[in-house]
């Protein structure tokens, strides 16, 4: 079974993202660009299948600009087999990333595709829903347990009550949530073989997708900053003002 | 214009998170529907019939609706789609997992989370974990969207008088099943929408400590969160998680104990009306967005507000 996994080039959780000056959109220059956390959850899972003898080949798929083969080497070192690379240069939304991967999905076969639940820049929490519509396929969404079964997986589901456990039919669409497994760090040995190791690069014209944003940003802003605090002394002083000044309890 | 807004009930009561999402609606104008897709679903479509503001109920009622799989209720809104400018959800995880299927059925860009509306093409939402407000322009013949809760009032739950018009279902996709849930139960208001909410973080050291925080939340009729460290440690279950990629929540006040105040747990909470932090660290970040501070050690400042809260 071969599982494909799609990872994004974002910047770094530890960035304090600034806005652009101009309102344009947010700063990338000279920042920190890593793994979206959500895909190192989901190579980290793909790795652990094959481990298990349960998939035969990792595939790590990323779209968008030349660096994104620095987020495929690092699928790479953790343990995936080889890269392929959609390059290309504007701002990628969710549905034209959907559209490329199934595009990559009917050349490549997968049996599964682990995506992450989010992309930590956009927020969208679209695109592995997006891609299960438009194969047809089921989604298990927000996983944090994966069971792997014949013909079907059983995955259990982070939802705003609680947990949910779903089969899904194979081939079929999984997004990690944070609680599935803990991703490892790649080995140095393992950073090393991991350059040698195969990613294919084509375009979205190969894949037959016209990648145009469909929104327009028309501005990117800071949110309103929150007015400076007090500290208290003390128990006593917190619930007094609680009381007394802001009136909530 | 017209909107569709697609419920989010358990058969028999509308959830909370459905009358903030026809605030947004009525926000962009026009007539307002809503969706009700269940089974055994009556008691929920004629609740969804009396929400202020809705003209029209939708009613789906058909056992493949029953546990709210995408896949089965997706076609429906796709289905449903064509007679309105706009179809709308909350953001909920109901929401997030059946509202892109059904966009990308209808070839549309999901606008996600919107926090306002500025007219019916354009509107705002939080990217990079809040620390940017995006405002955007759709084009698309329909406008997909999810609705940040917090960011728009809840709509009257009474008042209205809708007609309920039963709508075709659309059959069982086959590919997904439901096995089942372990949902959190518990007495206490429901996290996103409690007017207190009190968090605790890896501070807490271990599940059994956050009995002293329920004491707390419940001589305030508060509901208990967490932040993500305290939820991956297993203190907590995954359902108290507040922040970037758990709940957004924005009480009248917001109690953080033993949080450090990364921008992911920031993002979930800091359009609290009042934010109180309680930390032994007078450097944490948290400090930097709480109304009131207190630099103290928590299993010394809890129980001793527990006592405050008697007197
Ligand atoms: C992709 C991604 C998504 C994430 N999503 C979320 C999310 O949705 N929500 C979220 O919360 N986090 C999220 N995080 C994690 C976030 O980055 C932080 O790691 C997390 O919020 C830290 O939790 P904490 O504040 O409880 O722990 P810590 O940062 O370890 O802070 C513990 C605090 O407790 C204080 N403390 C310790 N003992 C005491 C005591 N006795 N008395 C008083 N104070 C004490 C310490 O001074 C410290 O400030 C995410 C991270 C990533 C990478
Ligand atoms: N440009 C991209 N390249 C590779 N994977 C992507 C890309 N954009 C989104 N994804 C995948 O889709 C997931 C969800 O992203 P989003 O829908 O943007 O929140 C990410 O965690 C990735 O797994």
């Amino acid at each position: 079974m071969k599982v494909l996994v799609p990872v994004k080039r974002v910047i770094d959780y530890n960035v304090k993202v600034r806005v652009k000056a101009d309102q344009t959109g947010v700063e990338l220059a000279n920042v920190k660009m890593s793994m979206n956390p959500f895909d190192e959850i989901s190579v980290e899972e793909a790795i652990r299948l094959k481990e298990a003898g349960t998939a035969t080949e990792v595939v790590a798929v990323s779209l968008g600009v030349q660096q994104c083969q620095e987020t495929i080497r690092t699928a790479l070192a953790m343990g995936a087999d080889r890269g392929i690379h959609v390059l290309h240069d504007g701002d990628l939304e969710p549905l034209a990333v959907a559209k490329m991967l199934k595009a990559v999905v009917e050349k490549e076969q997968p049996q599964l595709v682990i995506l992450g639940k989010q992309a930590i820049d956009d927020d969208a929490n679209q695109t592995g829903q997006m891609l299960a519509a438009l194969l047809g396929w089921g989604q298990a969404t927000f996983a944090s347990k994966i069971e792997m079964g014949s013909g079907e997986a059983k995955v259990t589901r982070e939802i705003d009550g609680g947990l949910e456990t779903i089969s899904v039919k194979l081939p079929a669409i999984v997004t990690t949530d944070l609680r599935l497994n803990e991703p490892r760090y790649a080995s140095l040995p393992n950073i090393m073989k991991a350059k040698k190791k195969p990613i294919d690069q084509m375009t979205p014209a190969d894949l037959g997708v016209d990648p145009a944003p469909r929104l327009q940003t028309l501005k990117v802003e800071e949110p309103a900053k929150r007015e400076a605090g007090v500290k208290v002394a003390d128990v006593a002083e917190l619930v007094s003002k609680l009381r007394n000044e802001a009136k909530v309890i | 214009m017209s909107v569709l807004v697609v419920a989010e009930h358990d058969n028999s009561e509308i959830a909370p998170a459905t009358l903030n999402a026809v605030t947004a609606a009525t926000q962009i104008g026009g007539d307002v529907a809503v969706l009700v897709a269940g089974s055994g679903s009556s008691a929920a479509a004629e609740a969804a019939a009396k929400i202020a503001g809705v003209s029209k109920v939708l009613h789906a009622d058909a056992a493949e609706y029953a546990n709210g799989l995408a896949e089965n209720v997706a076609p429906l809104v796709v289905a449903l789609a064509s007679g309105y400018s706009h179809v709308l959800a909350p953001a909920t995880s109901f929401g997030k997992n059946v509202m892109p299927r059904a966009a990308a059925m209808l070839d549309v860009q999901q606008i996600s989370e919107i926090s306002a509306v500025v007219d019916a093409d354009t509107f705002v939402r939080p990217i990079y974990a809040g620390n940017a407000m995006a405002t955007v322009k759709s084009s698309d013949s329909v406008k997909v969207i999810t609705v940040r809760t917090t960011a728009f009032d809840a709509a009257a739950a009474e008042g209205g008088s809708a007609a309920v018009e039963a709508a075709d279902a659309k059959g069982d996709a086959g590919l997904t099943s439901y096995v089942g849930a372990e949902l959190s139960s518990s007495e206490r208001p429901e996290l996103t929408s409690a007017k207190i909410v009190i968090s605790g973080g890896r501070g807490m050291q271990n599940g059994e400590n956050f009995k002293m925080l329920e004491e707390v939340a419940d001589k305030l009729g508060a509901a208990v969160g967490a932040s993500r460290a305290a939820v991956d440690a297993g203190f907590v279950p995954n359902d108290y998680q507040v922040g970037q990629t758990g709940k957004v929540v924005a009480p009248e006040l917001y109690v953080a104990v033993g949080i450090s105040g990364a921008i992911q747990h920031l993002a979930g909470m800091k359009d609290s009306k009042v934010i109180v932090a309680i930390n032994k660290d007078e450097e944490a970040p948290i400090f930097q967005v709480a109304d009131y501070g207190l630099v103290a050690d928590l299993f010394e400042a809890v129980p001793e507000l527990s006592k405050a809260l008697d007197g």
